[in-house]
C-alpha cells in the first residue's frame, strides 16, 4: 500500500490564484483585528494591491503560455484559460473601484450598515446612524474571483464542481447587502441561493453520471472516452444535459434565467455591476471546455438543443426587455439575451478547423465586449439618483440628455454597443459570433439571432429617444415622495474611472478592433 | 508626352469650374475671362498632342494613361485611366475647339447676365466633364463624365430658374436621362459579369467570344443609354424643352458635343454591335425613326431654336445611323458628328445673334428680311444653312452623302427613307432662312435689329469657314484612314447603286425640299400668328408628334399608378409589418412576463422543467 504521496503543485503558474485566496483572508482577518474606522481604506488598498499583483502575473503569464496540466490534473493552463483570467481580474478590480463608491450616498457605501439587522427595527437605525459598514464585502469579492478563475480552468469535473461553489456562495451574499432597498435585496439573495443550490444539485448529479459512463472525472480522458464511444451512451446524455442545467443557470440562459432580473434588480448596483460581467466571463469559460475538451467528439448531440436554447434565450430576452419599465432590469432582460448570442457563438463550434477555437475566440471578444458596456451602463445607474437613493424607474430618466448630456451620452453609447451598434465592441462581438455560427452552418439561428438583434436595438434605442427626447413630465410632487425626476449625482473617482476605461473600451473594440482580435487569436484554444 | 498633357486637358477646365463656382463672388470680375482660357488652353493641350501623334505610326497613336487606381474590389479592379486615340483625338478637338469659340462668344452673349461667373463655372465643368467623358479608358470613368455632362446640362437648362418653364425643362431632361443612364449602368453592370472588367480593351477583345445573347442585351442597354443622352426615340422629348437655356447652352451642348455623347458612345462600343446583329438592327430602327421624327417636327415649328432642336435631333438620326451599319459607317458618324458640330453650332449661334437683335424674341413669324440688318450674321447662317442641307461641296454634303450611300448599300429602304429625311431637312432648313433673312419685315414695335458685337461674330465666322471647309477631312478617305485603328476598315463597296447616282439623287431630292419650302413659304406673306385651320399632319407636327402625350400614356400615367400601389403596399404592408412587429413582440412579452411572477416555487418548477427538456431534446437528438 502507497503511502500518502503529497501533490506536486505548479506554484509559478498557479500563485495569482494563491495571491486572490490569500488577500481574501488576511481580509477576513482585517475585519477580525483593525478597528473599524481603519478597516474600509485598508480592505479597498488591500483587495487593489492583490487583484494588481495577481494580474501583473497573469500578464507575465500570458505572454508566453505553454498550454499544460497542472495541479495532478485538476487544473489546466492554456492560452483562452489565462485570457479569462485576465478578463475576470480586470473586471474584478473594476468592481472593487465600483464598491469602494461612497461619494454617492451621504459617505456610506451602497452596502448595508448591519445586514443581520431586520429591515425597518431599531437595530437597522442605529446601525445606519453610526455610519457603520460591511467591509466584508471585499474579502467576499475576492473569495468569488478565486473561484471565478478555478472555474474555466478546471481540469476535472469535481475541480468544476468546488469552483463553481466557491464562486457562487459569496455571490449570494452580496446579493443581498444592499443598504436601501433591503427587503428587495434580501428576496433576490434568497432566491438566487435557492435556485442555485436547486441548479447545483443537477449539475453535480450530471457530473456523477458522467463519471458513469467515462469513468474518470478528467476533462481531457472523458473527451478520449466519448471519442471512441463508451459503453452506455445514455449515462452520457443525461449527465451532459443535467451538467448544461447547472451551467445554462449561472449563464441565465432560458428556462433557467429566471433569477437574472430579480436579482439584478435587488442586488447593490455596484454588485450588479460586476457580477453581470463575471459571472457571465467565468461561466462561460467552463461551459466551453466542458463542451469543447469533454464534449467535444459528441457534438452533434449537443449543438441543436444549445442551438434551441440560444434561440430560446435571444427571443425571450429581448422580447421581454421591451415590456420593461426599469432600467435595472431591461439590462438584466438584455443581458439574458447577450447570453443567447454568445450560445449562437458556441454551436459555431465546427466552424474553421472544426475543433471549437474559432468559437472560442469569438466568443471571448464577445465576453470582453459585452463586459465593458454592462459594467460601464450598470456603473452609470448608480449614479443617477433621487432622494430615495438610485432612480431606476424610466420617468425618472426621461429628458436626462437634458440635464447631464454626459451621463446620457454615455449611458447611449454602452447601450449602443449592447444594441452591436458599429463603432462599437458589440458589434464586432455580434459579427465574430454571427459569423462563426453561420460557417457552421446553423442558419436559422443566426436568422433569430439577427431578429432578436432587431427587437434589441428597437428597446435600446427607445430608451435613448427617452434620455434625449422625450420631454419630462412635470408632475405635481404630492406626499413628500420626493421629486420625479432624477439628478445626476457626482461620483468619487474611482467610479469615474471605471466608467471612463469602459467608455474608452467600448470605443477601441469597435474602432481598433485588431490588436485585441490578435491577442484572442495569438491565446489559440483550449488543450484537449 | 500623351500621358503628361492629357491630365491637363481635363483639369485646366475643371480648375475653372472649381475656382469659379468654390471662388464665389471674388471671381465675378476676372472670372469669366479665365474660364474662357481655360478652354482655349485645353485646345492648344488638344492640338498639340494631335499633331504629335499624327508624326507618329498608327499603332503608336493609341496609348492610355493611368492616372490612379480608382477603386478594388476582390477581383474588381477600376482604374481612373484615360485612353488617347484617333477616336478621342477627334473629339478632343471638337469639344475644345467649338468649346472654346462658344465661350468667347457667351462673354458677348452674357455680357449683361448679372450671374454671369456661375454661367462660365458651369460651361467649365460641362467642358471638364465631355473631356472625361470622351477620353475614359473604360465604361466607368465614361460613366463619371457621362454622369457629369447630365449634371452639367441640367445646370445650364435652368439657369434662368426663375422661369418655371426653364426649371422644368431642366428637370424633365434631368429624369428623361436617368431612363438611359439605367441602362448604361445596367450595360456596365452585366460588362463586369461578362468580362470581370469595364476597360474598352477587354471588352472590345472578349466581345468576339461571348455569347451572342449576352452581347444582344448589352447592345441594347446601351443603345436605351444612347437613346437618352442623344435624345433619339424614344427617349426623345426632353430636347426640344431643353432649348429653355441661355442660347450657347443649346449650341454647345445641345447640338455641338453633348447630345452626340450617345453617337460616340455606339461607335466606342463597336465591338459589341459587331457581335450584336440584332442590337445593330435596333440602332438603325431606333435612328431611322427619330431622323424622320426630328425633321417632321423641324417641320412645324415657329420658334428658331425649336426647328434648330428638331433638326438636331434628326441629324443625331443620321449618325446613330451611321454607327449602327457596322463598320461601313463608323467613321462616317464621327465625320457627320464633326461636321455637325461645325454647322449646328454655328447656326445656334447665328440664332442667338438673331435673338439678341430682336430682343430676346424666338418666333420667326416676328422676324424677316434680316439679312441687310445683320450682314455677318445672316452670312455666317448662310453657309450653315448650305451645310445642313448638303449643297454640294459644303461640309454637310460629304458627310450626309456618305451615310445615305452606305445605308443605300445596307438596305434600299433604310437609303430612301434617309433620302427623305434629306429632302426634310431642306424643306424646313430654307423655311427657316426664308422666314428669317427674307420676307417682308415682321418686326414688332420698339425692335431695332442690330448687328451683334464682334465678340459674338468673330465665333460665327469661324464656325462657318469650318461648316464650308469640314469636308476636307475627306480627302484621300483621311477620316476612313484614320479612324481605321479603332472601328476596322470600311467593306469594299460591291454592288447597288454607283456613289455618283446617289449624290445626284440626294441632290435632287434637297433641291425638291428648297422649291416646296419656297412655294409654300417665300411667295406667300407670312402670317402674323400661327393659323389655326391646318390640316391633320401639321397639328400633329405642332405637336412634336405626341412625344409628351406617349411619355404621358405609357409611362407617367402607369408610373403613377404603380408609386401609387407601391405607396399602399408601404402603408399598409411595409408600414403593418413595422407597427405589427413591436405589437407581436409585445403581446408575446406580455404572456411571458407572467411567467416572472417573483415565486421562487415557479422559477424552481421552471429550472426543472427546463432541465427535464434539455435532457429528453438531447434524447430525441441521439435517437437512432
Amino acid at each position: 500500500m502507497n503511502g500518502f504521496v503529497s501533490p506536486h503543485l505548479e506554484y509559478s503558474l498557479l500563485w495569482p490564484i494563491f495571491v486572490v485566496f490569500g488577500v481574501a483572508c488576511v481580509g477576513i482577518l482585517v475585519e477580525a483585528f483593525a478597528p473599524r474606522e481603519r478597516r474600509y481604506a485598508t480592505q479597498v488598498a488591500l483587495t487593489l494591491i492583490g487583484l494588481v499583483i495577481a494580474l501583473v502575473r497573469v500578464i507575465i503569464i500570458g505572454v508566453d503560455v505553454t498550454p499544460r496540466t497542472v495541479a495532478e490534473g485538476a487544473l489546466v493552463v492554456d492560452g483562452p484559460g489565462v485570457f479569462l483570467w485576465g478578463v475576470i481580474l480586470v473586471v474584478a478590480i473594476a468592481g472593487v473601484l465600483l464598491f469602494a463608491e461612497r461619494q454617492l450616498d451621504t459617505g456610506v457605501s451602497a452596502f448595508a450598515g448591519q445586514a443581520a439587522a431586520l429591515p425597518g427595527t431599531a437595530a437597522e437605525r442605529t446601525a445606519a446612524q453610526q455610519g457603520l459598514d460591511h467591509t466584508e464585502v471585499y474579502p467576499l469579492l475576492l473569495f468569488a474571483v478565486g473561484g471565478m478563475m478555478l472555474f474555466p480552468v478546471a481540469g476535472d469535473l469535481l475541480m468544476l464542481f468546488v469552483a463553481l461553489e466557491v464562486l457562487s456562495l459569496p455571490l449570494y451574499l452580496l446579493v443581498g447587502l444592499a443598504r436601501r432597498r433591503r427587503l428587495l435585496s434580501q428576496e433576490a439573495a434568497l432566491k438566487y441561493f435557492l435556485l442555485g443550490a436547486f441548479s447545483s444539485g443537477f449539475f453535480i448529479y450530471g457530473i456523477s453520471l458522467v463519471y458513469g459512463y467515462a469513468g474518470t472525472m478528467d476533462l481531457a480522458g472523458i473527451g478520449d472516452v466519448v471519442q471512441h464511444g463508451g459503453a452506455n451512451h445514455g449515462l452520457l446524455i443525461a449527465g451532459m444535459g443535467l451538467m448544461a442545467v447547472g451551467l445554462l443557470f449561472k449563464v441565465g440562459a432560458v428556462p433557467f434565467h429566471s433569477w437574472t432580473p430579480d436579482v439584478y434588480q435587488g442586488a447593490p448596483t455596484a454588485v450588479t455591476a460586476w457580477m453581470s460581467a463575471a459571472t457571465k466571463v467565468a461561466a462561460f469559460g467552463a461551459l466551453l471546455r466542458l463542451f469543447v475538451v469533454a464534449f467535444g467528439h459528441d457534438r452533434l448531440t449537443w449543438q441543436p438543443v444549445m442551438g434551441a436554447v440560444a434561440i430560446a434565450t435571444m427571443l425571450f430576452g429581448a422580447a421581454i426587455a421591451v415590456v420593461q419599465t426599469d432600467v435595472k432590469r431591461m439590462l438584466a432582460y438584455s443581458a439574458i439575451a447577450h447570453t443567447g448570442f454568445l450560445l449562437t457563438g458556441m454551436i459555431g463550434f465546427t466552424a474553421g478547423d472544426g475543433d471549437g477555437t474559432d468559437a472560442t475566440h469569438a466568443i471571448l471578444f464577445y465576453l470582453l465586449a459585452y463586459s465593458v458596456a454592462t459594467i460601464g451602463a450598470f456603473a452609470l445607474v448608480s449614479v443617477v439618483r433621487d432622494s430615495n437613493g438610485e432612480a431606476t424607474d424610466f420617468g425618472k430618466w426621461t429628458g436626462l440628455g437634458k440635464r447631464s448630456p454626459l451621463v446620457a451620452g454615455l449611458f447611449t453609447l454602452f447601450l449602443f454597443s449592447m444594441a452591436g451598434l458599429p463603432l462599437t465592441g458589440g458589434f464586432i462581438g455580434k459579427w465574430e459570433v454571427f459569423t462563426v455560427a453561420l460557417r457552421a452552418g446553423y442558419w436559422p439561428v443566426v436568422v433569430v439571432a439577427i431578429a432578436a438583434s432587431i427587437v434589441s436595438v428597437f428597446f435600446y434605442v427607445r430608451f435613448v429617444l427617452l434620455l434625449f427626447f422625450t420631454q419630462a413630465q412635470k408632475e405635481v410632487v404630492t406626499g413628500g415622495e420626493g421629486t420625479t425626476t432624477a439628478v445626476v449625482a457626482v461620483p468619487a473617482w474611482g467610479s469615474i474611472v471605471v466608467i471612463g476605461a469602459c467608455a474608452l473600451a467600448t470605443v477601441l473594440l469597435g474602432v481598433v478592433p485588431d490588436p485585441v482580435l490578435q491577442l484572442i487569436e495569438n491565446a489559440g484554444s483550449f488543450i484537449r | 508626352m500623351v500621358s503628361n498633357v492629357l491630365p491637363f486637358v481635363i483639369a485646366l477646365p475643371l480648375l475653372g469650374a472649381a475656382v469659379l463656382l468654390i471662388g464665389g463672388r471674388r471671381t465675378d470680375s476676372w472670372g469669366p475671362y479665365l474660364a474662357t482660357l481655360l478652354p482655349i488652353a485645353s485646345f492648344v493641350c488638344a492640338l498639340v498632342l494631335f499633331v504629335h501623334t499624327l508624326g507618329q505610326p498608327d499603332d503608336a497613336r493609341s496609348q492610355s494613361v493611368h492616372l490612379w487606381t480608382w477603386f478594388e474590389a476582390g477581383k474588381l479592379n477600376v482604374g481612373a485611366d484615360l485612353l488617347y486615340d484617333q477616336l478621342s483625338s477627334l473629339f478632343l478637338l471638337l469639344i475644345t475647339g467649338v468649346g472654346s469659340l462658344i465661350h468667347v462668344y457667351s462673354l458677348g452673349y452674357m455680357a449683361h447676365d448679372e450671374r454671369k461667373r456661375r454661367f462660365f463655372g458651369y460651361l467649365n465643368l460641362f467642358v471638364a466633364a465631355m473631356l472625361t467623358l470622351v477620353l475614359a479608358a473604360n465604361y466607368l470613368v465614361l460613366f463619371l463624365g457621362w454622369e457629369g455632362v447630365g449634371l452639367a446640362s441640367y445646370l445650364l437648362i435652368g439657369f434662368w430658374q426663375h422661369k418655371p418653364s426653364a426649371a422644368a425643362a431642366a428637370k424633365k431632361a434631368f429624369v428623361m436621362n436617368r431612363v438611359g443612364d439605367m441602362g448604361l449602368s445596367l450595360a456596365i453592370a452585366l460588362c463586369f459579369t461578362t468580362f470581370g472588367s469595364t476597360s474598352f480593351d477587354v471588352v472590345n477583345a472578349g466581345a468576339q467570344h461571348a455569347g451572342e445573347t449576352t452581347m444582344t442585351w448589352l447592345g441594347l442597354l446601351l443603345l436605351l443609354g444612347a437613346c437618352g443622352k442623344s435624345a433619339q426615340v424614344p427617349l426623345q422629348a426632353w430636347l426640344l424643352d431643353a432649348m429653355e437655356g441661355p442660347t450657347p447652352v443649346s449650341a454647345l451642348i445641345h447640338a455641338a458635343t453633348m447630345v452626340t455623347a450617345g453617337v460616340y458612345l455606339m461607335v466606342r462600343s463597336h465591338a459589341i454591335l459587331d457581335a450584336a446583329p440584332v442590337a445593330r438592327t435596333a440602332v438603325v430602327v431606333v435612328a431611322t425613326v427619330t431622323l424622320l421624327w426630328g425633321a417632321i417636327i423641324g417641320t412645324a415649328k415657329d420658334d428658331i431654336k425649336k426647328v434648330l432642336a428638331g433638326s438636331t435631333m434628326s441629324q443625331i438620326g443620321y449618325m446613330m445611323l451611321a454607327a449602327g451599319l457596322g463598320p461601313a459607317g463608323y467613321a462616317f458618324a464621327i465625320f457627320h458628328l464633326l461636321t455637325h458640330g461645325f454647322f449646328k453650332a454655328n447656326m445656334f449661334l447665328g440664332a442667338g445673334s438673331v435673338m439678341h437683335a430682336m430682343d430676346d424674341d424666338v418666333d420667326m413669324r416676328h422676324y424677316g428680311a434680316l439679312r441687310r440688318a445683320m450682314p455677318v450674321t445672316f452670312l455666317t447662317f448662310a453657309m450653315g444653312y448650305l451645310a445642313i442641307i448638303g449643297f454640294p461641296g459644303f461640309s454637310g454634303f460629304w458627310s450626309k452623302d456618305k451615310i445615305i450611300d452606305a445605308a443605300w448599300h445596307e438596305h434600299w429602304w433604310i437609303g430612301a427613307l434617309a433620302l427623305f429625311g434629306a429632302g426634310i431637312t431642306a424643306f424646313y432648313m430654307t423655311r427657316l432662312m426664308l422666314m428669317t433673312f427674307f420676307t417682308e419685315k415682321r418686326w414688332r414695335d420698339g425692335v431695332h435689329p442690330h448687328e451683334s458685337p464682334s465678340i459674338m461674330t468673330g465665333p460665327l465666322v469661324v464656325l462657318a469657314a469650318l461648316s464650308v471647309l469640314g469636308g476636307v477631312m475627306l480627302l484621300g478617305s483621311w477620316i476612313q484612314d484614320y479612324l481605321a485603328p479603332i472601328v476596322g476598315e470600311p467593306p469594299e463597296e460591291s454592288s447597288g447603286a454607283p456613289a455618283w447616282l446617289i449624290s445626284l439623287l440626294a441632290v435632287l431630292v434637297v433641291a425638291c425640299g428648297v422649291a416646296l419650302a419656297w412655294f409654300l413659304v417665300g411667295r406667300r406673306p407670312v402670317p402674323d400668328t400661327a393659323p389655326t385651320d391646318v390640316r391633320w399632319p401639321v397639328a400633329v407636327a405642332r405637336q412634336d408628334l405626341y412625344g409628351d402625350e406617349i411619355n404621358d400614356t405609357f409611362v407617367i400615367l402607369p408610373g403613377r399608378k404603380l408609386t401609387g400601389a407601391l405607396l399602399e403596399i408601404d402603408k399598409y404592408g411595409v408600414d403593418g409589418l413595422m407597427t405589427g412587429g413591436p405589437v407581436a413582440v409585445g403581446a408575446f412579452a406580455g404572456i411571458f412576463r407572467k411567467a416572472q411572477n417573483g415565486f421562487v416555487r415557479s422559477y424552481a418548477l421552471s429550472v426543472l422543467g427546463g432541465a427535464v427538456v434539455v435532457v429528453l431534446a438531447l434524447m430525441v437528438v441521439n435517437w437512432q
